[in-house]
């Protein structure tokens, strides 16, 4: 244990250069001779793209080249998926081709058709306007309820009803004879909205190439730097790994849209070794609403199966999930494994079952947006329970206690895949009921009242899986490689330590918290420790961060590695102090034989590893001492909690305000509880965006985006929110060497469901019982002037 | 951005002969329209005049029963002006509630109310007060002034120099904000004047317009009692995703008395 290793509240190595605008992120990077590429794209939804004209540009001062289609058709293949998912027929998803440029067709707005590259972005620009692309326009469309209809517009000839998969989850048999029998069926229609994940940096990618030796380097805003070498460099590009570096240097948030591969980066790889000069792309805000992967977009029918006391009997679920204009990255994933297994919740329901129907459409494909999956899952069930309760007359948190999985039957098997290895629902519940002071919650509605507002309550209890993944369940589910994570730890010859992840960190931290873990493992402080990561040519082979994934997997590839260095360690000092192995313990940075006081220090030790003393056995023991690891995690990890919100809605705007906010999370250890709770806040405003302002809206007729900036596409801002309460209750991860379960995206897991459990209680005295996000002031006050009991209210 | 010239001119004379001289000039004052238009390649004009050189023509001064402030001040001047502070402090919280500082350190009260924006604040406290728009060329009612969306009776060549604000008994600007672009959905100024209850709405509509339906019931009581009759039409109301015309109307008529109710207090 040493001052600032686990558990302590350390502040943040990063926040020095992110604070004094010393960070380095892709844009800040400028290699010598560099080009600058613009992307020219689609201005329609869905169109035949006839003839593409580029005299005019190529004649544009300071134009270099321009690429289209043609250009590259024999040259780049098409933009990957690293997760294939099957449908309950057996048959694979329908995976059409995605080609880097507009090939033939377009299929969303914003969709790339040429590449423009000039000597300055001023002349790409120009370039770009002179490009001539002869469009037939097709009908487009949007929505997917439209989207399955016959007759709907086919974005591919050969797939019909535009259905990517038809994919199911659980016991269809079970959960229908659960329904025949039931006491009390509840159903919901609910619309989880389409996001713009908006990183505050926007997308970037600088590539340069080396003739002589043929290596290309790539510095792109990436999470995944290895996985963006596999699938740009050997899938697209035909690079051989050695020959390509990736590098992510700072990169400015990424919530999952930065977790997907992009034509772009390929493009830019490629033009970077066609012109044998540097090429950077920076996406503007505007291109980054068109082109980078969104989030959400489901349409569900929910129907709850009850008994008389309230018990869970069954849960059906039918989704229809929009994956856009082509299958992303992990598009078909996200709606699908990511999605139906998290519908057991807290609860002991016995049978679930449900299908979603992965749909195509005329928009920007969707992909993993932070929680990606999980908070669909969660708003489903977490306002289904509500409803059942309404309609039952039961306490909403009674009916919740009554179908927990109790903390003594861990580990539990759930219906749907998934099994949950600990947690302690009822201790989550009873801090939050307290911290929320949810017993007098009349008083405060009663005080609201009279100042004429109207003031609701909500409650979640919710379950999610994180840590991604068993590389053997994963791949089972379709993944189309490992999900492990890997560290390197560098023990250097004067004592310090570099420790290598395959981890990115664009915001989370890691840089102090995977110090705190082995300086709490050496005994050293976190000051001797650097942590290097986002560069292929620096770290060992790693997945990259998603998934609430780094401090769970990458942290105990690093636990595993540090293991292997005070293994090697122990013999080292067994020999130097003339004791057995077995006699030798490590505490408090030294190695001693127990019970006596001869000792040597951890740095002692790195020191007579590289400069091996005359008696060192070099014929049996190695010099040097650096370990690497590969961590594999045998299950998912299991975050659970409880979250309450109070809102208060102004009857006559229509406007909600969140008054306050309290999160209980059982996130396993804590690392770090500063940068816990920095995580829980971000992503409980992220999910606090969905369900009070944050709306991707497309016109149904054009399939134009018409929430295509933040002049119309409302991000919460500061001055939205409350103080959030946020503190944990933690039960430690079985399976993994740290306990860690993972905070990075609890918060937006369980936000939108209990902040739109709290406005529908506030608007319960209207008779309103479900309300769809987000609840903007125009839908509350039209879901007022409609709700069935207005004038009894008012 | 394309390319242009750039000129700033001194005096209004210098400003004359250059309008004189160029043919497709841009005027440029705060730019916090002009910059984010050329930055997005929507206007490509040969020439921006730059007017910020123009000695003079950014005070604040009482005059008489009014106060008149240069068409060059900014928001934040007219913010943090004592005199506009005591003597109409709703127009200078109508500019206090402009943007973000960055843009009231920038924006200008002539830019505002040249553009015309239907969303732009200012509109309603020009028309709410029964404000006087001075040009190099005459002095213009506000209820003559503001045309159509993005138009105005200005001709070309013809430069704001300054606005008079009457001093009102008293007065209120309340906003309800579009929760993405903090834009007005809809403003409403009320003003109890020496020449009677004056209730100007911008936002709702294409061009900032007087709720004359509300003003004889303020006439007779200035209380917020006076307009829960009230009822706002839709017709012609402006439409988006964030507010359709029915919702703008009802928000017109609850803005109102709210603003009423912020005059009184």
């Amino acid at each position: 244990m040493t001052i600032d290793g686990i558990g302590a509240p350390v502040r943040r190595k990063e926040d020095r250069r992110f604070l004094t605008g010393r960070g380095m992120y892709v844009h800040d990077i400028v290699r010598p001779r560099q080009l600058y590429a613009v992307f020219l794209r689609s201005p329609h939804a869905h169109a035949e793209i006839r003839a593409i004209d580029k005299k005019t540009a190529l004649a544009c001062p300071g134009v270099v080249a321009v690429f289209t289609a043609a250009d590259v058709a024999d040259k780049i293949k098409g933009v990957p998926c690293a997760w294939g998912i099957t449908g309950k027929d057996g048959k694979p998803m329908k995976e059409p081709p995605h080609p880097p440029l507009g090939s033939g067709k377009v299929r969303h707005v914003g969709d790339p058709v040429a590449m423009i590259v000039a000597e300055t972005l001023a002349a790409a620009r120009n370039g770009a306007e002179q490009v001539q692309v002869a469009y037939k326009v097709l009908p487009a469309v949007t929505g997917v309820v439209e989207a399955i209809k016959p007759g709907a517009p086919l974005l591919y000839d050969d797939v019909a009803g535009n259905l990517c998969c038809d994919w199911a989850v659980g016991d269809k048999a079970a959960t229908d004879a659960a329904f025949a029998k039931a006491h009390h069926v509840t159903r919901l229609d609910l619309v989880n909205n389409r996001l713009v994940p908006n990183a505050m940096e926007t997308r970037a990618a600088l590539a340069e190439y080396e003739p002589a030796s043929r290596d290309y380097t790539l510095y792109t805003s990436t999470q995944l730097p290895h996985v963006a070498r596999v699938l740009l460099g050997v899938l697209m590009l035909s690079i051989p790994e050695r020959k390509l570096r990736v590098v992510a240097p700072d990169v400015g948030g990424g919530f999952g849209s930065k977790q997907v591969v992009y034509a772009e980066e390929a493009m830019v790889t490629w033009a970077a070794g066609q012109l044998e000069r540097p090429v950077k792309w920076v996406a503007d805000r505007s291109e980054a609403f068109l082109s980078d992967a969104q989030g959400r977009d489901h349409v569900t029918h929910a129907e709850l199966a009850l008994a008389k006391d309230g018990k869970f009997l069954a849960l059906r679920v039918s989704t229809l999930a929009n994956i856009g204009g082509y299958v992303s990255t992990f598009g078909p994933n996200i709606p699908t494994n990511l999605y139906g297994p998290l519908l057991a919740g807290a609860y002991t329901t016995p049978a679930i079952y449900c299908e979603v129907k992965v749909i195509f459409s005329n928009t920007v494909p969707t992909d993993a947006y932070r929680g990606a999956g999980r908070p669909e899952a969660t708003f489903v069930l977490e306002r289904i329970i509500d409803a059942a309760a309404h309609e039952l007359g039961m306490d909403r948190v009674e009916i919740r206690r009554r179908n927990f999985i109790g903390k003594d039957s861990y580990p539990y098997q759930t219906p749907v895949m998934l099994q949950y290895d600990i947690g302690d629902h009822e201790a989550t519940l009873a801090k939050g009921l307290a911290l929320s002071r949810w017993s007098s919650f009349a008083e405060r509605r009663k005080e609201a009242a009279a100042r004429g507002k109207l003031r609701g309550i909500g409650i979640v209890t919710y379950v999610e899986a994180c840590g991604l993944a068993p590389s053997r369940i994963a791949q089972q589910l379709g993944a189309r490689g490992g999900i492990f994570e890997s560290a390197n730890i560098r023990v250097n010859p004067s004592g310090d330590v570099t420790v290598f992840t395959g981890a990115h960190n664009h915001g989370q931290g890691h840089e102090t918290v995977f110090s705190q873990l082995v300086g709490d493992m050496l005994g050293m402080s976190s000051d001797m420790i650097e942590v290097v990561h986002g560069d292929t040519a620096r770290s060992p082979f790693g997945l990259g961060t998603y998934g609430s994934r780094s401090a769970a997997v990458g942290g105990s590839a690093i636990a595993k590695a540090v293991g292997k260095i005070l293994d090697k360690g122990r013999k080292i000092a067994a020999h130097l102090l003339e004791a057995s192995e077995q006699d030798i313990e490590f505490k408090d940075g030294a190695f001693t034989v127990a019970g006596t006081d001869r000792r040597k220090t951890f740095g002692e030790i790195a020191g007579a590893a590289y400069t091996p003393p005359p008696s060192y056995p070099l014929e049996t023991l190695e010099p040097g001492l650096e370990e690497t690891a590969f961590y594999d995690p045998v299950n998912f990890t299991y975050p659970a909690g409880c979250h309450v919100a109070e809102v208060e809605i102004d009857p006559e705007t229509g406007v909600t305000t969140l008054v306050a906010y309290t999160a209980v999370d059982d996130v396993g250890t804590v690392l770090n509880p500063m940068i816990v709770e920095g995580q829980v806040h971000g992503g409980v405003v992220q999910g606090v965006g969905q369900a009070l302002c944050e709306n991707c809206v497309y016109d149904p007729a054009s399939g134009q985006l018409l929430s295509g900036s933040f002049m119309d596409y409302c991000m919460p801002r500061a001055d939205d929110l409350p103080i959030i309460a946020s503190v944990t209750e933690n039960t430690a991860c079985t399976h993994n060497p740290i306990g860690v379960k993972g905070c990075g995206e609890t918060g937006t897991i369980a936000s939108p469901a209990t902040v739109m459990n709290a406005v529908v209680d506030a608007l319960a005295p209207y008779g309103i019982t479900h309300v769809d996000m987000p609840a903007s002031p125009q839908r509350i006050w039209q879901t007022i002037q409609a709700a069935p009991h207005r004038q009894a209210a008012e | 951005m394309y390319g242009f010239a750039y000129h700033r001119p001194t005096s209004l004379q210098q400003l004359k002969h250059l309008l004189g001289s160029i043919e497709e000039a841009r005027l440029l004052a705060g730019g916090q329209t002009l910059i984010p238009t050329l930055k997005q390649r929507l206007a490509s004009p040969d020439a921006l005049i730059d007017l910020k050189g123009i000695a003079g023509m950014a005070s604040i001064d009482r005059a008489g029963d009014a106060i008149v402030v240069g068409a060059l001040a900014t928001h934040a001047a007219v913010a943090g002006s004592p005199l506009l502070r005591k003597a109409i402090p709703a127009l200078a919280g109508l500019a206090d509630g402009i943007g973000d500082p960055q843009v009231r350190n920038r924006g200008t009260l002539g830019g505002s109310v040249a553009n015309n924006d239907p969303a732009a604040d200012y509109p309603a406290a020009l028309v709410g007060l029964g404000a006087t728009i001075v040009t190099t060329e005459r002095r213009i009612a506000a209820d003559d002034f503001f045309l159509r969306m993005f138009e105005t009776d200005l001709e070309p060549g013809e430069i704001v120099t300054a606005v008079s604000f009457p001093i009102p008994r008293r007065a209120a600007y309340v906003k309800f904000p579009s929760p993405a672009s903090r834009y007005a959905i809809v403003g409403v100024f009320v003003a109890e004047t020496t020449a009677g209850v004056r209730v100007a709405v911008t936002g709702a509509g294409p061009c900032v317009f007087r709720l004359k339906e509300a003003e004889p019931a303020l006439d007779r009581s200035f209380a917020p009692e006076s307009l829960a009759g009230l009822h706002v039409s839709a017709a012609g109301l402006n439409s988006d995703i964030h507010a359709g015309a029915p919702y703008r109307a009802h928000l017109t008529s609850v803005i109102a008395k709210r603003a009423v109710q912020a005059a009184l207090a």
